[in-house]
This record gives C-alpha cells, sequence and structure tokens, in this order.
C-alpha cells in the first residue's frame, strides 16, 4: 500500500478510487477528523484554531495570508507523508476544492519538487473522458505495486 | 446588555475557519445577540457568477462570496446585515470584498461592514464593528431622529478624553471635557463640568447616553438608557451638528487609538471602517509629535498651516518610524512648521490609504473628534482629496452630542 497524496485535497471520489485501488489515499478530511475527534479546544466548524496558522509558518511566510497557513498546518504533513500523488488540474467545484487559489498553487509546487510518482490530469468534460480518467488512475496505481510493504 | 431581537448577519468570508477565527466571529456575534449564517446557494450559483457578476477571480471561494451576495441582493436570502471578511494581504481577497461591499450597498439598503483579518482577530476586537452593525440594522427609527428633545446628557468615554454634553431642546447647553485617566472618575469630573455650565444638577436629567471605550463601565455607574459603539453616535452627532442630516455622507474621525471612516447615508451608517493597526495613524501620534515640538496640542494645527509638508519626509506608518522621522528632520534643522505640517499629511495619507479605499467617499466630508480641531488635519484631507472638509462647531464632542441626541428617544420610557 502505497500513500498517496491527492489533489484536490478533499475530493471525495479521488480518495475514493485511491482506496478501492488498493492505496492509501492522503485527504484532508482526515486531518480535519483527527481535528475533530481529538479533545482540545472547541473552534468550530472544524477546530482549527488561531495556532494552525503559525504550524503554517513551515511552509509559507508571516507575510502569507492566514488562511493560507492555517490550510498549510491541515495539507503540509500530509505533503511529507506522500510517497506518490495524483493531481487533477481545472477540477468542477464540486469535485472537490479547497476555495483558494494560492494555497493551491503552493501545494501544486510543493508536490513537484517532491521526489515521487506524480500523476497529472485534466479534469474530464464527456464521459468518454471520464472513463479514461479512471483507467489512468488505475493504471498509475497499479504501476505503484504495493509500496514498502 | 438587555437582550435585543435577534438579527441575522449574512456572512460571506474566505478563510475564516482556516485562520482560526470562525469562533470569534461567531461570539461577537453573540455578544450582540446576532447570529452569524452562511447563505445557502447552489453549485450552478458558484459556477455562473463569474458571468453573471462579471469578475473573473482564481480563488472557489471568493466565487462562492460572489454567489451569496448575490443571493442577498437577489432577495433568495433574508439577511438583516452582511458581515464580507477575508485573509489580510490577500490581493484578490481585497479585490472582491471591495467590489462585493459596493455592489451591495448600491443595491439594496441592508447594512455592511467589511473586514480583513488575521489569525490574530479577536471577538472583543471584532464586538464594536459588529455593534454598530445591529444597531444600524435593528434600530432604524432610532436613529432616524433629527432633533433632541427634552434634557438629556451624554458621555463619550475616549482612549485619550472623556467628554460630556448637556443638551436641552435641540441645544447644547452645557459641556466638558477631561483627560481619561480612570474610566468612572472621568466620566463624573466631565460630567460634573458640563451640568455646571448648563446650571442644573443631575437629578434634573432625563436620559444618559453613554459611548466609547468605557461605555459599558458608564451604563452601570450612570445607569445609562442608552450604551451605544462610537460608528453609531458619531455618524448621528456629525449629521446633526453639520446640519446635514439628509442624504450621502462621509465621515471621518481620527481618534486617540483608532480612526473612524464612515459612509452615512440619511444619518444612518452604512459602510464603515475602523483602523487602528498602527498609533501612526492616530491622534496619539499628533500628541507625540507636539510633545517633541514643544508646544501644546492644541497649537499644533496652528503651526502646521503655517508649514510645507513637502519639505519633510514623514513616514508614520509606525510610531516608532515616525518619531524617528521627526527627529531626523529636526536634527537635520527643518523648521517646526514644516515638521507639523508633516505629521498632520501623514496621519491623513495612512486614513486615505488604509480606509478611505474601503468606502465611498461622497461629499459633504465631515471631521470629527478632537483631532479635526487641529487645522493640518482637515487642510491635509482636503489636499489629498481635492474636496471640501467640514468641520462642524462642537466638533469634539462629537461622541456625547451623538449620544445626547439619540438618547432623547428613550425619554418616554
Amino acid at each position: 500500500m502505497v500513500k498517496v497524496f491527492i489533489y484536490p485535497s478533499n475530493s471525495l471520489i479521488l480518495s475514493d478510487l485511491i482506496d478501492r485501488f488498493g492505496h492509501e489515499p492522503l485527504a484532508v478530511m482526515r486531518e480535519v477528523g483527527k481535528k475533530i475527534r481529538t479533545a482540545g479546544l472547541d473552534s468550530p466548524p472544524i477546530n482549527i484554531t488561531p495556532e494552525d496558522p503559525k504550524i503554517g509558518l513551515k511552509y509559507a511566510a508571516v507575510e502569507v495570508p492566514s488562511g493560507v497557513r492555517g490550510r498549510m498546518a491541515l495539507l503540509g504533513p500530509l505533503l511529507e507523508e506522500a510517497e506518490a500523488a495524483v493531481i487533477v488540474m481545472e477540477p468542477d467545484i464540486s469535485f472537490g476544492c479547497m476555495g483558494c487559489a494560492r494555497t493551491n498553487e503552493l501545494v501544486n509546487f510543493l508536490v513537484r519538487t517532491k521526489d515521487i510518482p506524480i500523476l497529472e490530469l485534466d479534469y474530464p468534460s464527456t464521459e468518454e473522458d471520464a472513463k479514461a480518467f479512471v483507467h489512468m488512475i488505475h493504471d498509475f496505481l497499479e504501476g505503484l505495486g504495493k509500496g514498502g510493504e | 446588555m438587555a437582550k435585543e431581537s435577534l438579527v441575522k448577519i449574512a456572512q460571506l468570508s474566505c478563510g475564516s475557519e482556516y485562520s482560526g477565527i470562525q469562533k470569534e466571529i461567531d461570539t461577537a456575534a453573540s455578544m450582540v445577540d446576532a447570529e452569524i449564517f452562511f447563505p445557502e446557494i447552489s453549485t450552478e450559483d458558484v459556477q455562473n457568477v463569474e458571468e453573471n457578476f462579471g469578475f473573473k477571480v482564481a480563488s472557489p471561494d471568493l466565487k462562492l462570496m460572489m454567489a451569496r451576495a448575490k443571493a442577498i441582493v437577489e432577495g433568495k436570502t433574508m439577511a438583516d446585515a452582511v458581515l464580507i471578511a477575508s485573509c489580510f494581504r490577500c490581493a484578490e481577497g481585497a479585490l472582491v470584498r471591495n467590489e462585493i461591499r459596493r455592489y451591495i450597498y448600491a443595491n439594496s439598503k441592508i447594512p455592511v461592514i467589511s473586514y480583513s483579518f488575521t489569525e490574530r482577530t479577536t471577538s472583543g476586537t471584532l464586538l464594536t464593528r459588529l455593534e454598530a452593525l445591529t444597531t444600524t440594522a435593528r434600530r432604524r427609527s432610532l436613529l432616524a431622529r433629527e432633533k433632541q428633545e427634552g434634557l438629556t446628557a451624554g458621555i463619550d468615554s475616549g482612549s485619550t478624553t472623556t467628554k460630556a454634553v448637556i443638551m436641552k431642546d435641540d441645544e447644547i447647553i452645557g459641556t466638558g471635557w477631561v483627560p481619561t485617566i480612570k474610566v468612572v472618575e472621568s466620566a463624573n469630573e466631565a460630567l460634573d463640568n458640563a451640568l455646571v455650565e448648563a446650571g442644573i444638577t443631575r437629578d434634573e436629567i432625563q436620559a444618559i447616553g453613554v459611548t466609547g471605550y468605557g461605555r459599558f463601565l458608564l451604563s452601570e455607574e450612570f445607569n445609562a438608557d442608552l450604551v451605544q459603539e462610537e460608528i453609531t453616535v458619531n455618524s448621528k452627532g456629525a449629521v446633526y451638528l453639520a446640519n446635514s442630516q439628509l442624504g450621502p455622507s462621509t465621515v471621518i474621525d481620527i481618534g486617540g487609538m483608532d480612526n473612524k471612516a464612515i459612509a452615512v447615508q440619511d444619518g444612518i451608517p452604512g459602510m464603515f471602517t475602523m483602523g487602528g493597526i498602527c498609533a501612526g495613524a492616530s491622534g496619539r501620534f499628533l500628541e507625540m509629535t507636539a510633545k517633541r515640538l514643544g508646544v501644546d496640542i492644541t497649537e499644533l494645527g496652528d503651526l502646521a498651516v503655517k508649514g510645507m509638508q513637502q519639505n519633510v519626509e514623514m513616514n508614520s506608518y509606525c510610531i516608532v518610524f515616525g518619531i524617528q522621522s521627526l527627529v531626523n528632520s529636526l536634527a537635520k534643522g527643518s523648521a517646526q512648521e514644516d515638521v507639523a505640517a508633516a505629521a498632520c499629511y501623514s496621519v491623513v495619507e495612512q486614513v486615505f490609504e488604509q480606509q478611505l479605499q474601503e468606502i465611498d467617499v461622497k461629499e459633504p466630508l465631515i471631521m470629527v473628534g478632537g483631532s479635526s480641531l487641529i487645522e493640518g488635519i482637515p487642510k491635509a484631507m482636503e489636499e489629498l482629496l481635492s474636496i471640501k472638509v467640514t468641520v462642524p462647531p462642537n466638533a469634539q464632542y462629537i461622541g456625547a452630542v451623538g449620544a445626547a441626541l439619540l438618547v432623547s428617544g428613550f425619554i418616554d420610557k
């Protein structure tokens, strides 16, 4: 099983595909879930506190908006764990979205700087494209083998 | 504070959850008996909004903000007030924030405020802003009051000075102005001074209104009938004193600790901003300038109008650097008049750069508060904006006058 970072990082479809094809999706839902389940300060809706943008300073300097740094506090650890990545370019908003273009640019750059297998795909616009899209993801994931296990 | 009717504030924002401050926004709203909600819209609304609104942006959350703004203006979502917020230092966010604020202001009667936050934004920072927003939404009839009636007192507990006025039948009959040392003691002293000038006793006062930083403490001390933040009372006081109660106007108050820029329509604040990132843009910097020049603050304005700000390079973006610039120019032999003019211009320039971009400036532009009496300040503002600036009589008592005027609506109670 290989840890596969996905972009958009909250795409349920991508996360499900990675899971179905036998790998571990690195999705932001996991990080948010941890925050909500772990006892601590109650800061609804996703329990991010003003401490998180400070954690994000590891990835972006203080002059970067707090929303970018807060998002990086969630995404950064996933990037560090990543052994492979699937990136979908220009996705529809309903496919998954982190809301902030600057965060997206930084995340995509940081993924590409890692020495890991990366599959970059355009978001499909027709049914035929969608089938090919799933096949390409399948083939990529199959090519990853079983990772370190 | 007494329980008031619930005000539903629509939040249009990007990044507040990820900055960890959503709880602060919710807390501030609950303190003023308001509830934050996010307007429901469809995915199609977001997908089509760039075309419908005409602004193409890269961040999906900003598209969401625009789609929600459209839903409010088109009446698909019912909101009593709107809070627009995005991350400080995000250029794309600032552009969208400004445009949707203008859009809502121009196309609805819903009060709107915009704010750029960091992870350090607290509920305390937001409280005054949301208090003003909910007051505008909740008390339009009170704010429509154009005349003071009966015998009322207004006390403005500011960060630097405490002001009190006594008003009777639409006239100011007594005033008091003392430095703020201890909030309650200073307010009592200011009120006593005003009572002596008016020739009446406390028992005769029919209603008391309090405002300013110390308003909550004063509310208990004086059993006040009206406890109101400065945005609302200053707007009301400004248009009342400037005899400009109907139509649009812009009110600017450079205070001791922060500044307010308010777009007013028929005496009711529509858009407003409260600055205060750095004391370099506040009355405090002017006080320090006067001290360094060895003159009284009341003499600084006279000095400034005789000087040429262009002769001195002044950077008061930060009060420390501002004072450094001041000391350096004096050391180089600059004239005191030029330094005074440069200090006034520097403060006004910051208000212009940081705050007047956030509201639509419409004439008449009314400057109020103690700083407006420093002649160099309105002069610098006139130069910068190329419009005439009005400083009404009693401008230094603006908050107290606004409170005394508004509280006369409570006399029957």
